[in-house]
C-alpha cells in the first residue's frame, strides 16, 4: 500500500464525511430543538437531489457558469426548506407530545408519500446530474488523479461548520435554537413563541438536507432509494456525535468517512460492520454519544404507552377466538390456492407482529428493526436448505429461530443499555447493518436477487399441507408468547416499563430481563421468517428492509399496541388490505403513508383498542 | 448491633460538596428524620444509603456490612425497602398485583415463564395490603387511586421484602393534609410493630415532630445539629438557618433605610 | 411611590382559588393572592409548601386545575407561557435554568423583547450597571459562573423582556450573605423602576428587607396575609409556618 493510495483514500473519505455532515447537521439541529427524530430528513435529501437535477440543467442552458450551477443548488435547497416548513405546520406541530413510536412512524409516513410522489413526478429511472462547471477536471495528488469536485466537497464540510457556528452564535435565531436545545420550556417562559422557532428550525434542517442532496448530483444520480440509504447513515452520525450536537455530528462524520475509506482497503466487505461496531462501542461507553447529553428525564408518574390492563379471556372471548382459529384452519378445505397463500402469510405475519408487540406493548421497548430477526430467520432457513449443507426443511425450521435468537442476543446486549429514542435508533441501525450484510454478501446470499428454490420437504410440498405446517408452528408459538404475558416474566417486563425506579428498588435486574425478552421476541420473529421463506420458495433482502420493519409496526399500531390480541387482528387486516389494494394502485406507498399519519393523528388505539374502549364505555353506561 | 451506621460519607458534584463527611446511626424500630433547606444534601445522603449514588468516600454499614456503592437491587436484597418522593408504582397494574411483583422478585421467580403471575403469593400480598389499610381496594387499578392511597400501596410494596430498614424520601409530599398524618401514623405503627428502622426526609414539620425519634439537620452538606425533636427545636443554629442569617438582616435593614431616604 | 397602606391601585396580578397538581400529586389547594403595580410582595413558606408550584402555575408552566389568574386585566389562566411572558410578566425560576451552553450576553439575548411604548427598554449596558459582575463576564460561558452570578444573570435575563411584574422564586436561596445583600439591592432597584415583584422566600430577614406585604403558604394553602412588618412582629405565625 503506497502513500499515494492512502492519501487519495483519505481524501475521498473526507469528501464523504463532508457530504454526510451536511445532512446530519440538519437532522441533529431539528432533533435538538423539537426532540423528534425525523425520518423524512432522508426524503428532504432526495428531494434536494431531484430538484437539483431538474433546475440546474435548466439554468445551465442559459450559460454554463459555476455561478448558475450553485444558484440552482441553493434554489433546490431553499425549495426543500419550504417543504420542511409545510411538514412542520401540517404534521409535526400535532405530534410534539405523542410517544416516540408514533412520531417515528408519522415521519416515516411522510417518507412513503414522498417516495411515491417522486416516482410519479420523475419516474423510476435514475437521473444523472450535470457536472459542476469549473470543477469538472481532476487534480493530480501524489501522482493520482483526484476529481476537483470531491476536493470542493471536502471544503464544504468545514465551511458549513463555520457558517453554522456563525448562525448559532451571531444571530438571534441561532442563539434561540441553542437555548431551546437545552431548555425549551424556559425559552417559552421568556416569551419566545415556540411554534415560530420550531418552524424556523425545520426550515433550516430541511434546507441543509436539501443542500446535501443537491450537492451530490455531480457524483450520484438522483434515484428513489437515496432517502433510506442516507437516513440510516445520518442516524448513525447523529447518534455517535450526540443527538442535538452540531460539532458532534461533524466529528462523527469525519470518523465514519475515514473509517469507511480505510476500512474498504482492509476489510472490503464489512465496512458497514466497522461502522456498526464503532456505534455500539460509543453508545456503551457514552450512551448519549460523543458530545451529547442526557435528556432531562421527567420523573413524573404517568400511565405508560402500551398494554395497561391485561384482561383474561372470558368465555365469550375464548369462543370467538376459537371460532376464528377454526375458520382459519378450514381455509385449505374450503378455499382456493390463492386464499391458502394469503392464509399462510397472515399466520406468519401475525406471529411476527405479535412478537414485536411483546417488546413494544409489553416491554416498552420500541424496536424499529424487527425485520432483522424475521429476515435472519428466513435467510438461515433458506441458506441451510439451498446451501452446501442441503438440510431438510425440518432442520431449517429449527435453525431459523435459533439463528434469529442468537442475533437478538448479540444486538440486544447493546440495545438494552439504552432507552427511549436512542434505543429505537439502535434497533434500526442494527437492522440496517443486517440488511447491508445480506445485500452485499452476494456470493452467499445472492445479493439483491436473493436465493430461489427454498421449498418445503416433499411431504409438505402441497400448499394445503404446508398451510397446516405453518398453523401447527405459528399458532402454538403465539399461544406460548401470549402465555408469557401472563407469567411472572411478562409481568416483570411491564413493571420495569411502568417504573424503572420501583423495579430496581424491588431487586429486579432490568437489563437482564429486557435482554431475555429481546431473545424471545427475536426467536419468535425468526421462526416466522423461516416459515415465510418456505411459503415464498425464495428469500431476498426486502424481508430485512426498513419497509418490512415498518409493515410490522403498522400491523401492531393498526391492531392496537395497548392490547395483547391487537397485533393479530392488525396483521390480518393489514395484509388483507395490502394484498387486495396493492395490485390495484400505483400509489400503494402514498396511501400507506397517509394511513399511518391518519392513524397516529386520529386513531392511535388501533382496531382492538378502539373496540375495547367502546365496550368498556358501554359497560359503564349500562350500569345504573 | 446498630442497624445502620453511616460513617463519613462524602459526595462531590463538580465543585459542589453535596455531602461532607456525613455520619449518623439508626437503631431498629427508630424513626430518624433528615431535614434542612433545599440543596442541603438530604437527597444526596439518602441516595447514597439507598444505592442510587455511590459515595466518594465513607462507609454505609447495614448490620455491620458495608453496602456503600452497591446497586439498589443488591441493597434491597440485604433488607432495605424504599419509597420515593413521587410515588413509584406499577401504574398499569392493580393494587394487589403491585405488591405481588415485589413478592415474585423476593422469591426469585421473575424469570418464570409458566406460572400465572396474578395467582402467585396473592394471599400474602393481600395481608400486606391489609396492614396498610388497602385490602378493600386490592382490585382497583393504581392509576385510579387517590394519591394518598398510591403512597400506601408503595409502602406495602416496600414492606413486602420484610425489610430491616425503610428509606422514605419525602413520604408526605404531594398529599392532602389529612392523608399526611394518617400515612405517617401508619408508618410509625408498622415500624414499631415490626422493629423496622425508618430513615426519612421530610418538609412537613408536623410530620417530623410528631413521629421522628431523632432529627438530623443538614445544611450545605454538613450536619449542623442532631438530636431529639425538643433539642433540635431549641437549637439556635437551626432557627437561624431556617429564618436566614440575622447578620444579614441588620445590613439589609440599614440599606433599606438608606434607599428610602435616597428616594425621598 | 406607595408602599403598603390603603391607597393601593387595582392589582396587576390576581390569583383566585387556584388548585394544581403534578400528575397524581395535588400541590395547591386553593391559593389566593394579589400584587399591585410597583409593589414587592413576599410569598413565605418552608420548602415543599407550594411556593414554586404557585409561580409555575401563574406562569402557565403547570395548568391550574381550578381557579383563575388575571394579569393586567386579562385572564391568563389558560394561556401558554410565552403569551404570558409577552403580556409583561417575567419569571425567574428557582433552579435558575440558565442556558449554560450560552454566554452571558447570549443568555440576555434570549430574554430580549421590545419595551412597551413610552418606557425605557432594558439593555445589557443598563443591566451591567446594576450587576457589575456580569459586565466582566459577558463573553464567558454561563456554566463557568458561580451560583450567585448565575442568580444575577437569571434576573437580568428576565428584565431584558421589559416585564411590568416579575415572579422571583427563592432569590436568596443558597447564596453567600454578601450576595444576598446585592440581591436585595437588585429587588429594590426593580421596585424603583416601577416593576412589581412577587418573590418567594424562606429567609424572613431578606423578605423583610425588601417587601411591602407578605403571604405565608403552608401545604398548598395561604395561611397568612398582611404587611411585612406585621409578619415580622408575629411570633406565632413564624413559629407555626416558617421555622422548625
Amino acid at each position: 500500500m503506497d502513500l499515494a493510495l492512502l492519501a487519495t483514500q483519505a481524501l475521498s473519505g473526507l469528501a464523504s464525511a463532508s457530504s454526510l455532515f451536511v445532512i446530519a447537521s440538519g437532522l441533529t439541529i431539528v432533533f435538538g430543538v423539537t426532540r423528534i427524530v425525523n425520518f423524512a430528513h432522508g426524503s428532504f435529501y432526495m428531494l434536494g437531489a431531484y430538484l437539483a437535477v431538474t433546475i440546474v440543467p435548466w439554468l445551465l442552458e442559459f450559460e454554463r457558469s459555476p455561478l448558475l450551477f450553485f444558484a440552482g443548488v441553493l434554489a433546490s435547497a431553499l425549495a426543500v426548506g419550504l417543504f420542511g416548513v409545510v411538514m412542520e405546520v401540517l404534521l409535526l406541530r400535532r405530534i410534539y407530545r405523542v410517544p416516540e413510536l408514533f412520531q417515528l412512524l408519522a415521519t416515516f409516513g411522510v417518507v412513503l408519500i414522498v417516495q411515491d410522489a417522486v416516482l410519479h413526478l420523475w419516474g423510476p429511472v435514475d437521473i444523472p446530474g450535470p457536472r459542476a462547471p469549473g470543477l469538472r477536471h481532476a487534480v493530480e495528488i501524489f501522482g493520482q488523479r483526484f476529481p476537483a469536485y470531491e476536493l470542493f466537497l471536502i471544503a464544504v464540510g468545514p465551511c458549513l461548520l463555520g457558517l453554522l457556528w456563525l448562525l448559532m452564535h451571531r444571530t438571534r435565531f441561532g442563539i434561540l435554537i441553542r437555548a431551546a436545545t437545552q431548555d425549551r420550556e424556559m425559552v417559552g417562559a421568556l416569551g419566545v413563541n415556540q411554534a415560530m422557532l420550531f418552524t424556523g428550525t425545520l426550515f433550516l434542517g430541511a434546507f441543509l438536507a436539501g443542500l446535501g442532496g443537491a450537492l451530490q448530483i455531480p457524483r450520484l444520480p438522483a434515484n428513489s432509494h437515496m432517502d433510506l440509504t442516507i437516513i440510516s447513515e445520518a442516524f448513525v452520525v447523529t447518534v455517535i456525535g450526540g443527538m442535538g450536537s452540531v460539532p458532534g455530528a461533524f466529528i462523527a462524520a469525519v470518523i465514519i468517512g475515514l473509517l469507511q475509506a480505510f476500512g474498504i482497503l482492509i476489510f472490503p466487505k464489512i465496512t458497514l460492520v466497522l461502522v456498526f461496531l464503532l456505534m455500539a462501542v460509543v453508545l456503551v461507553v457514552k450512551p448519549w454519544g460523543l458530545l451529547g447529553r442526557p435528556d432531562p428525564a421527567a420523573g413524573r408518574a404517568v400511565l405508560p404507552e402500551g398494554i395497561i390492563d391485561l384482561k383474561r379471556f372470558g368465555r365469550r372471548e375464548i369462543l370467538v377466538s376459537a371460532g376464528f382459529v377454526l375458520a382459519l384452519l378450514a381455509v385449505p378445505v374450503l378455499g382456493d390456492s390463492y386464499k391458502i397463500k394469503v392464509g399462510i402469510e397472515i399466520l406468519v405475519l401475525a406471529l411476527a407482529a405479535f412478537s414485536l408487540n411483546f417488546l413494544i406493548g409489553n416491554g416498552g421497548l420500541v424496536s424499529f428493526g424487527h425485520a432483522a430477526y424475521f429476515g435472519i430467520g428466513a435467510y438461515a432457513a433458506g441458506l441451510l436448505v439451498t446451501g452446501p449443507l442441503k438440510l431438510p426443511m425440518e432442520a431449517a425450521l429449527v435453525a431459523a429461530p435459533v439463528a434469529a435468537g442468537l442475533a437478538a442476543a448479540l444486538f440486544g446486549y447493546f440495545i438494552v443499555r439504552l432507552s427511549g429514542i436512542y434505543l429505537a435508533m439502535l434497533t434500526l441501525a442494527f437492522a440496517q447493518i443486517t440488511y447491508a450484510i445480506f445485500f452485499q454478501w452476494v456470493e452467499v446470499t445472492g445479493g439483491d436477487n436473493g436465493i430461489v428454490g427454498v421449498w418445503p420437504s416433499r411431504w409438505a410440498g402441497a400448499r394445503e399441507v404446508y398451510f397446516y405446517v405453518v398453523a401447527a408452528l405459528a399458532i402454538p408459538a403465539i399461544l406460548l408468547l401470549r402465555h408469557i404475558y401472563y407469567a411472572p416474566f411478562g409481568a416483570i417486563l411491564r413493571a420495569a416499563r411502568d417504573s424503572a425506579n420501583r423495579a430496581d428498588a424491588i431487586g429486579i435486574d432490568i437489563r437482564r430481563h429486557r435482554w431475555l425478552a429481546f431473545i424471545i421476541a427475536g426467536a419468535a420473529a425468526g421462526l416466522a421468517g423461516g416459515l415465510y421463506a418456505f411459503s415464498k420458495g425464495s428469500i431476498d433482502p426486502t424481508m430485512i428492509s426498513i419497509a418490512m420493519s415498518v409493515d410490522f409496526l403498522v400491523m401492531v399500531l393498526l391492531g392496537g399496541i395497548q392490547t395483547v390480541t391487537g397485533p393479530l387482528v392488525g396483521a390480518a387486516a393489514f395484509h388483507s388490505v395490502k394484498d387486495f389494494f396493492m395490485p390495484l394502485t400505483d400509489f400503494w406507498r402514498f396511501f400507506l403513508g397517509l394511513t399511518i399519519i391518519g392513524m397516529v393523528l386520529v386513531f392511535p388505539r388501533g382496531i382492538v383498542g378502539t373496540l375495547e374502549a367502546w365496550r368498556s364505555r358501554r359497560r359503564t353506561e349500562g350500569r345504573p | 448491633m446498630t442497624l445502620l451506621e453511616v460513617k463519613g460519607i462524602t459526595k462531590r458534584f463538580g465543585g459542589v460538596l453535596a455531602a461532607d463527611s456525613v455520619t449518623f446511626s439508626l437503631e431498629s424500630g427508630e424513626m430518624l428524620a433528615i431535614i434542612g433547606p433545599n440543596g442541603a444534601g438530604k437527597s444526596t445522603t439518602f441516595n447514597m444509603v439507598g444505592g442510587q449514588l455511590r459515595p466518594d468516600s465513607g462507609q454505609v454499614l447495614l448490620g455491620g456490612e458495608d453496602i456503600a456503592g452497591e446497586p439498589p437491587r443488591v441493597i434491597w436484597r440485604k433488607g432495605v425497602g424504599r419509597t420515593f418522593q413521587i410515588a413509584q408504582t406499577f401504574m398499569s397494574m392493580n393494587v394487589v398485583e403491585n405488591v405481588q411483583m415485589a413478592l415474585i422478585s423476593l422469591r426469585g421467580q421473575t424469570r418464570s415463564l409458566f406460572s400465572r403471575a396474578s395467582a402467585l403469593h396473592r394471599d400474602e400480598a393481600l395481608a400486606l395490603l391489609d396492614s396498610v389499610g388497602m385490602a378493600d381496594l386490592a382490585g382497583r387499578p393504581v392509576s385510579e387511586l387517590a394519591y394518598g392511597d398510591v403512597k400506601r400501596v408503595e409502602l406495602a410494596i416496600a414492606l413486602a421484602s420484610k425489610p430491616r430498614l425503610l428509606l422514605m424520601d419525602e413520604p408526605t409530599a404531594g398529599m392532602a393534609p389529612k392523608e399526611r398524618a394518617a400515612l405517617m401514623q401508619l408508618t410509625a405503627d408498622v415500624a414499631r410493630r415490626e422493629q423496622i428502622g425508618v430513615l426519612f426526609t421530610e418538609h412537613d414539620m408536623d410530620a417530623v415532630f410528631a413521629h421522628a425519634n431523632r432529627i438530623l439537620v443538614l445544611v450545605r452538606g454538613r450536619i449542623i445539629a442532631a438530636g431529639t425533636p425538643e433539642a433540635v427545636r431549641a437549637n439556635p443554629d437551626v432557627k437561624r438557618v431556617y429564618l436566614g442569617e440575622s447578620g444579614v438582616k441588620a445590613a439589609l435593614a440599614a440599606r433599606r433605610q438608606k434607599h428610602e431616604a435616597g428616594l425621598a | 411611590m406607595s408602599t403598603g397602606g390603603s391607597t393601593h391601585p387595582a392589582p396587576i396580578l390576581t390569583v383566585s382559588g387556584i388548585t394544581a397538581r403534578y400528575g397524581h400529586a395535588q400541590v395547591l389547594f386553593g391559593v389566593d393572592l394579589a400584587l399591585a403595580p410597583g409593589e414587592v410582595v413576599a410569598l413565605m413558606g418552608r420548602n415543599g409548601a407550594g411556593k414554586s408550584t404557585t409561580f409555575k402555575t401563574i406562569m402557565g408552566l403547570i395548568t391550574a386545575s381550578t381557579g383563575e389568574i388575571r394579569f393586567d386585566g386579562r385572564d391568563i389562566t389558560r394561556l401558554s407561557p410565552f403569551e404570558i411572558a409577552r403580556g409583561g410578566l417575567g419569571y425567574v425560576p428557582e433552579e435558575r435554568r440558565i442556558f449554560t451552553d450560552l454566554t452571558v450576553a447570549e443568555n440576555l439575548e434570549v430574554g430580549r423583547r421590545a419595551a412597551p411604548a413610552g418606557r425605557q427598554a432594558w439593555t445589557p449596558e443598563r443591566l451591567f450597571a446594576i450587576f457589575p459582575n456580569l459586565a466582566e463576564m459577558r463573553g464567558r460561558q454561563a456554566s463557568a459562573m458561580s451560583g450567585g452570578e448565575q442568580q444575577m444573570l437569571t434576573i437580568a435575563r428576565t428584565l431584558m423582556g421589559n416585564p411590568r411584574a416579575v415572579l422571583l422564586d427563592e432569590p436568596s436561596e443558597g447564596l453567600a450573605p454578601v450576595i444576598v445583600e446585592e440581591m436585595a439591592e437588585a429587588v429594590l432597584r426593580m421596585k424603583d423602576e416601577g416593576i412589581a415583584v412577587l418573590l418567594s422566600e424562606q429567609n424572613l430577614f431578606f423578605a423583610g428587607a425588601v417587601s411591602d406585604r407578605a403571604y405565608v403558604i403552608e401545604k398548598g394553602v395561604i395561611r397568612y396575609a398582611g404587611s411585612m412588618a406585621a409578619l415580622e412582629a408575629d411570633e406565632s405565625v413564624r413559629e407555626a409556618y416558617l421555622t422548625v
